[in-house]
């Protein structure tokens, strides 16, 4: 408790110290907490499209209904088909609408004319997309497959390269935080100097006189992680309606409690070990 | 209780702040360290206490052999060796009960004890009733009482106290050898600096002379 009480001093006595502290593991554990969001979300994205095995074959103009009847006729008689639906180019209108109610500019530019007419399939498993996809592709009436696979693997690669991006920052910043930590925490070590050796001349052992120090730092890392994930959160909260609306059909939205709950408990550990790490190069440069 | 022998300091290139010094203090004893400044009576209390190690010799405190100490057991011995250093070292933001309780502190004792254990050592010295005053707020002789109360806290074994009335006027001066000599009546061996020579003829304990490094004499009690 002595040693918390020292720590707390030593904090409220340089208050603009610890503030430039608290600011950049705050900066850092922002970045943390929304690299969390993005990879967290683009994962369940990943996962809505692997989880929907679906092929869409898109129309020519001129193809006559008793020809997609037939290649809707051989596809069900493969057995590999769970379901299937076929979008009228008015009911394709329709969506059209119904997505961009709000901008009466495209609604004006497009008629059914313009927007083919497609047929969703989804697999019983999805391994047979492939075929599946194939078969749609040999019909003299296919205009164009889009095949989730596609969606998938560029979604996983933009994954991969946001991730990579992203560790590099938060590498980059924790190095910044640690170094500023270790700054700050050896000017309190070099101003307290006279109380460290008076308090090593009357039989101080060393890790009484470190442990308010390590207590210090990691204080500042805990106080910036906690404030970085209420930000965070609260911008997350704040922009649900907005992403829920872009998102549409994907369940994302709303993020459970024990999500944001578990982000934290993550932050606070890695806090602990950035300002326990920090506090100790400090104390093993400083105080030998 | 404390044995040097042939003890030896060489600082830097050169400079010999003690040279081959051997003296033994028994338990119990009062012993002066007499000498002009820069004779090396700081330095032998900063070798007992081990902040310094000899270049030379063997110092023995209390069957601890100090050269072969390993570092974490230095803690402990310096909580059996109360030291009232010659600039006080007394923490300037902190009162004069907090500069008393930080031995206690160290050692984890529970504040209801400390407490009750500073008053005690406080109301001993003779300043109970500036406990809770910082040391800007204290005469040089309240200073060095504050010095000694915290030495004593632990209760040590042995007192080293460098110059105490280095910069008092004479009768604050006496009243601070009285403190010491009635502390060492219950049992605690003290080695004091100083060269104060009148003080040092009034008490009549033994005396041990330095000069330049070099012991010159060693007196035993007169009385």
């Amino acid at each position: 408790m002595k040693f918390f009480t020292t720590a707390w001093h030593n904090i409220r006595r340089s208050p603009y110290q610890a503030l430039a502290a608290i600011l950049v593991m705050t900066l850092t554990f922002l970045v943390v907490s929304f690299f969390s969001f993005l990879i967290v979300g683009s994962s369940r994205v990943i996962t809505f499209f692997e989880s929907k095995p679906q092929v869409t074959a898109f129309f020519k103009d001129e193809a006559k209904q008793e020809n997609i009847n037939a290649l809707e006729d051989s596809l069900n008689s493969t057995g590999k088909v769970a379901s299937m639906k076929f979008v009228s180019k008015e009911e394709a209108l329709s969506i059209y609408r119904q997505q961009n109610k709000n901008d009466p500019l495209l609604l004006d530019l497009v008629t059914a004319d313009i927007l083919p007419a497609s047929l969703e399939i989804t697999t019983t498993k999805i391994n047979d997309m492939a075929s599946i996809s194939d078969m749609l592709k040999q019909s003299s009436v296919v205009q164009e497959v889009v095949f989730q696979k596609d969606i998938v693997s560029t979604l996983v690669n933009w994954t991969t390269a946001a991730r990579r991006i992203g560790l590099g920052i938060i590498a980059v910043l924790s190095l910044v935080s640690v170094f500023i930590i270790v700054t700050i925490i050896g000017i309190k070590i070099s101003q307290k100097r006279d109380d460290i050796e008076i308090m090593r001349l009357i039989g101080a052992s060393s890790w009484y006189v470190r442990w308010p120090f390590l207590i210090e730092g990691i204080f500042y890392a805990v106080v910036g992680a906690f404030i970085a994930w209420l930000v965070a959160s609260s911008a997350l909260v704040y922009a649900t309606p907005t992403l829920s609306a872009f998102l549409k059909g994907i369940p994302i939205f709303p993020i459970p409690l024990v999500f944001f709950f578990g982000l934290l408990g993550v932050e606070f550990l890695l806090a602990i070990f950035l300002g326990f790490i920090s506090s100790f190069l400090a104390v093993l440069r400083y105080l030998k | 209780m404390i044995k040097l022998e042939k003890v030896s300091k060489k600082f830097g290139i050169g400079y010999n702040a003690l040279f081959d010094i051997n003296l033994s203090i028994e338990k119990g004893e009062f012993v002066f360290l007499v000498g002009p400044t820069g004779s090396g009576k700081t330095t032998i209390f900063r070798l007992i206490i081990r902040e310094l190690l000899p270049t030379e010799g063997s110092i023995i405190i209390d069957e601890w052999d100090i050269i072969n100490l390993p570092k974490q057991k230095i803690p402990h011995l310096r909580k059996k060796i109360g030291v009232v250093f010659q600039d006080l070292k007394l923490l300037k933001d902190r009162t004069i009960f907090e500069n008393v309780v930080l031995p206690l502190e160290v050692i984890n004792i529970k504040p209801v004890e400390a407490k009750q254990r500073v008053e005690e050592v406080l109301e001993s010295v003779g300043i109970l009733e500036h406990r809770d005053k910082f040391p800007v707020q204290l005469s040089g002789g309240e200073l060095q009482r504050v010095a000694i109360a915290r030495a004593l806290i632990l209760s040590p074994d042995i007192l080293l106290a460098d110059e105490p009335t280095g910069n008092l006027d004479d009768d604050t001066s006496w009243e601070i050898v009285k403190l010491l000599s009635a502390i060492n009546e219950k049992g605690t061996t003290i080695l004091m600096a100083t060269h104060d020579t009148d003080i040092v003829k009034k008490l009549g304990k033994r005396i041990i002379g330095l000069d330049k490094g070099r012991m010159v004499k060693d007196e035993k009690h007169k009385k």
